[in-house]
């Protein structure tokens, strides 16, 4: 900033007819402008780099776009390799959903005690918490699900704990944070009158928020369910962990199987850049980044809807 | 409005141009580091036992370790030589020395069981060096109640085809397997030379990126079944002998012992004074006997057997 500043001193001197404000505007407008620049730049390079390497295994290996989304066998080291990526996809959707379905009425909950029920030392208590589970590391969370909710699930249920459960409730503690926030954030703008108006009619503290409280903030509340889907889609590791990583579709929620991510971290390291195996991976990473494209397009049309 | 979707027309031309130079860049660059580490080099070779200049390794996690304290003793030896060590897999070591990004690419594997097909020419340029041996061996919860297995009931086990532990004279448990990913070197010598053959995933089997990984789920998940590298054994799994023959570092050493692997140590073409000087360190008896056994692989100037990439193994 020093270094601006003594040159807009120095350009003031010479030329008298450039006012310091003009160079300041300058300055500010080229910063920004190189801000955005930088950013349109890395999201344009990522886009093209998975984009490009993705395509490869249609473009270069020839393996067909149907028998890639629909085909169940995962052998991509095989004698004869194949390349059916549905059993990923499908992990990744049913995980994804599951957790949705377990977080989204605990973070509902959560957001309507602290604004609500108890906007005082609820808050005060919960708001910090939630903002702590947040920052917690992945690896954490996969950790903590491989030791308690693992060995837990196989004491309870048949099988071995591993697998979809096991993977669902892990991501739905990691995204309790994300949806709670949100739904907060989306409770606390409601305009004051609705609320007094309903409780003016003699609604009780229930009915008011099921029958107006709820209704109104619902796109954004999904607003906050879709990001919390979003961050559930594209969570590697901590479900890596505790998922199994069996390349097949589960046919109960307790045996192993895999997302997306996980068999992109497990395989990436150990193939090389090029062959059909890794470009496999990329065109999964692909499909990652189109799903969260997907999620965002949805995000901007609840946002659309969003009006009180 | 018009105005506007020209400038972020303009930004994504911009872009694309500025990705375009971010390859050159990455060219250039290589470019330089190896006209430095040339220029390095080359006075070495005129003083005699000094060397100076920096080494980049990159690729197999499970032989990181062993490099880093090895590098670390070298540096200490060395004050004017900088060796950095990055994990990344086999196949990201490989890849990167064939590519001349790092000077040696550390892998579990040959490079031509990785480099295959189209780049089968890239593997021709790679120079071997096999720097210790790892032996791999069956492993299985405690309670299984089975002490050896035969070749035919392992490759049973792995395709599906066994699948209670009484069948094999334990007990009466389900088998549930813990297996490595199918791109994991581990998995690939134990498929190769413990099974003699790959192995499909089974629905149901579970598979996990570390051998940590492997080792806490054999010991708590009744009736598991897996295989890790022998620094890995411990108490809280049970260790199966194959065929009989126990996995100890003395029946690998004389070949008795078949399941193991060799660590190698990529570079693309000759190594350079440097590099040449780090490798030639690490087969010194000081670090053979001293970091590789305490480490827990098996060194390899020891082994009395040698094998190559197609498995024959002789005898030195």
């Amino acid at each position: 900033m020093r270094v601006q500043n003594n040159e807009t001193m120095r350009v003031q001197s010479s030329k008298s007819r450039i006012e310091k404000h003009h160079i300041e505007d300058l300055v500010g407008r080229s910063y920004m402008s190189f801000c955005v620049l930088l950013l349109i730049v890395s999201i344009v390079s990522m886009v093209y780099f998975v984009t490009s390497r993705g395509i490869s295994t249609f473009a270069i290996d020839k393996v067909s776009i149907s028998d890639f989304f629909f085909g169940t066998t995962w052998s991509p080291e095989g004698d004869h390799p194949s390349f059916g990526a549905l059993p990923f996809i499908a992990g990744s959707f049913i995980t994804t959903l599951l957790a949705a379905l377990i977080a989204s009425p605990l973070s509902i909950c959560a957001a309507l005690f602290m604004t609500e029920i108890v906007p005082g030392w609820g808050k005060k208590l919960l708001q910090p918490v939630i903002e702590l589970l947040s920052g917690i590391p992945s690896v954490v969370y996969g950790f903590v699900g491989l030791s308690v909710i693992v060995p837990f699930l196989r004491n309870v249920f048949p099988g071995q704990g591993i697998g979809v459960a096991a993977g669902a409730l892990v991501l739905s503690v990691m995204i309790l944070p994300t949806i709670t926030s949100v739904a907060v954030d989306a409770l606390s703008t409601l305009p004051r009158n609705l609320k007094e108006s309903s409780f003016a009619l003699g609604a009780t503290r229930w009915q008011t928020i099921a029958r107006v409280i709820i209704p109104t903030t619902l796109p954004a509340i999904m607003t906050g369910v879709v990001l919390g889907m979003a961050r559930a889609f594209g969570e590697a590791l901590a479900v890596q962990m505790v998922i199994g990583n069996a390349p097949f579709i589960p046919t109960s929620l307790f045996e192993s199987a895999s997302t997306l991510t996980s068999v992109i971290t497990l395989g990436m390291g150990n193939t090389t850049m090029g062959s059909p195996h890794n470009n496999a991976l990329w065109s999964m990473a692909l499909v990652l980044m189109l799903m969260t494209f997907l999620f965002v397009f949805v995000v901007r049309m609840l946002e659309k809807r969003r009006s009180i | 409005m018009r105005s506007k979707k020209s400038w972020i027309m303009a930004l994504a031309l911009t872009s694309v141009l500025a990705l375009s130079a971010c390859g050159n860049n990455g060219g250039n660059n290589t470019a330089a580091n190896e006209g430095n580490t040339g220029a390095s080099s080359a006075p070495t070779e005129t003083s005699g036992a000094e060397v100076s200049g920096s080494i980049l390794a990159s690729g197999s996690t499970a032989l990181q370790p062993l490099v880093e304290q090895v590098a670390e003793k070298f540096m200490e030896k060395n004050a004017g030589v900088d060796i950095q060590v990055q994990g990344g897999g086999s196949g990201t070591g490989l890849t990167q020395v064939a590519e001349k990004q790092v000077d040696i690419g550390n892998s579990d594997v040959f490079a031509e069981e990785k480099l295959k097909d189209a780049d089968a020419e890239k593997a021709k340029a790679l120079v071997d060096h096999q720097v210790a041996v790892v032996a791999i061996a069956a492993v299985s919860h405690p309670a299984a109640g089975v002490d050896t297995l035969t070749k035919q009931q392992l490759v049973d086990i792995f395709t599906g085809k066994i699948t209670n532990w009484k069948e094999v004279g334990g007990a009466d448990q389900k088998i549930q397997i813990i297996n490595r990913p199918a791109s994991s070197g581990t998995r690939a010598t134990f498929e190769k030379f413990a099974l003699g053959t790959k192995t499909e995933d089974l629905p149901g089997s579970i598979q996990e990126d570390s051998s940590g990984t492997v080792k806490k789920m054999i010991g708590e998940t009744p009736g598991a079944i897996g295989y890790l590298a022998l620094s890995y054994l411990d108490d809280s799994v049970k260790t199966l002998n194959y065929d009989g023959v126990e996995p100890s570092v003395d029946n690998v050493v004389s070949g008795k012992y078949p399941v193991w692997a060799y660590e190698h140590m990529y570079t693309n073409g000759e190594p350079n004074a440097t590099v040449k000087a780090f490798l030639d360190y690490f087969l010194t008896d000081e670090v053979q006997n001293g970091d590789v056994t305490e480490l827990g692989y098996i060194p390899a100037n020891k082994m009395q057997v040698s094998r190559d990439v197609a498995g024959t193994v002789t005898n030195k």
